[in-house]
């Protein structure tokens, strides 16, 4: 493994779905729209930029976009995409030109019900640690609700 | 800088550095987020200079204590940020990512 120290995301699932079934939900933009719930207005092109809003509710305001680094049909297909600083209304920037960017990879494998799908999220390094705190749910506490928590737990612990 | 933290933090090292009531005392006394001396750190309490530094050792390798030189002593200041921003970021993202598949079942399943 690349990357041994756990910041990376690793997803297994068994899906009941033939191979190219799956591989047509991932690859087709309308239909990764349908279950991401995200509205993207082309689609998706290796070494291109999609883009589109996300349609989940409470982050209506929020641009997705995500540039295709590969579709090797019914294995492999990846992109890049960047991190909204802030995810509240208030402080969200559509602007990602400087934004850390984590790589997506949804690998497919056929098995004996279906399709073992894998999805790797990988690159959180590249997220600044302030970034990190201030993703936190919305409910940005920053430094000194940390130290709260942390005043917290001792009380609770000694 | 992110590298180095993401490198360094290991939750099973963290939680067995707070599972301790003389470290557990210390962090209490950093909590304040003001650097503190060994004096300072040993002063009111029944420790001794060397036991402090040896607890500050563990929770300086565990990552939640950073130390400075100011002079001749060393200040010691408490960084619990890392750790808890860092796994609460993939907790996140993890969560998300477990909706969006159940999601993507249903989809392609029905």
């Amino acid at each position: 493994m690349k990357n041994p120290t756990g910041n990376q995301i690793v997803k297994r699932i068994e899906l009941n779905a033939p191979v190219a079934r799956v591989w047509r939900s991932l690859t087709d933009y309308r239909e990764f729209g349908e279950w991401f719930r995200v509205a993207l207005d082309s689609p998706f092109v290796v070494g291109q930029v999609t883009r589109g809003h996300i349609l989940h509710p409470g982050y209506e305001h929020m641009v997705w976009e995500a540039r295709v680094e590969k579709m090797e049909p019914e294995r492999l297909f990846s992109f890049v995409w960047p991190l909204a600083q802030f995810h509240d209304k208030e402080r969200y920037s559509s602007d990602y030109s400087g934004a850390p960017r984590t790589l997506v990879e949804f690998r497919l494998e056929k098995t004996a019900t279906g399709t073992l799908l894998t999805v790797t999220e990988s690159g959180f390094e590249n997220v600044p640690a302030e970034w990190r705190d201030k993703a936190r749910s919305g409910n940005d506490g920053g430094w000194a609700q940390q130290m709260k928590n942390i005043e917290t737990y001792v009380e609770k612990n000694l | 800088m992110s590298k180095r933290i993401s490198n360094r933090i290991r939750p099973a090292v963290v939680f067995a550095a707070l599972g301790d009531k003389t470290r557990l005392a210390i962090v209490a006394r950093l909590s304040s987020g003001k650097p503190a001396s060994i004096v300072h750190l040993t002063a009111g309490s029944r420790l001794t200079r060397q036991a402090v530094t040896k607890h500050l050792r563990v929770l300086q390798h565990a990552g939640i204590v950073r130390s400075t030189r100011a002079g001749r002593e060393s200040l010691f200041t408490l960084d619990p940020q890392p750790v808890l921003a860092l796994q609460d970021y993939l907790d996140r993202v993890s969560r998300n990512w477990d909706q969006a598949l159940a999601r993507l079942k249903s989809f392609v399943e029905d």
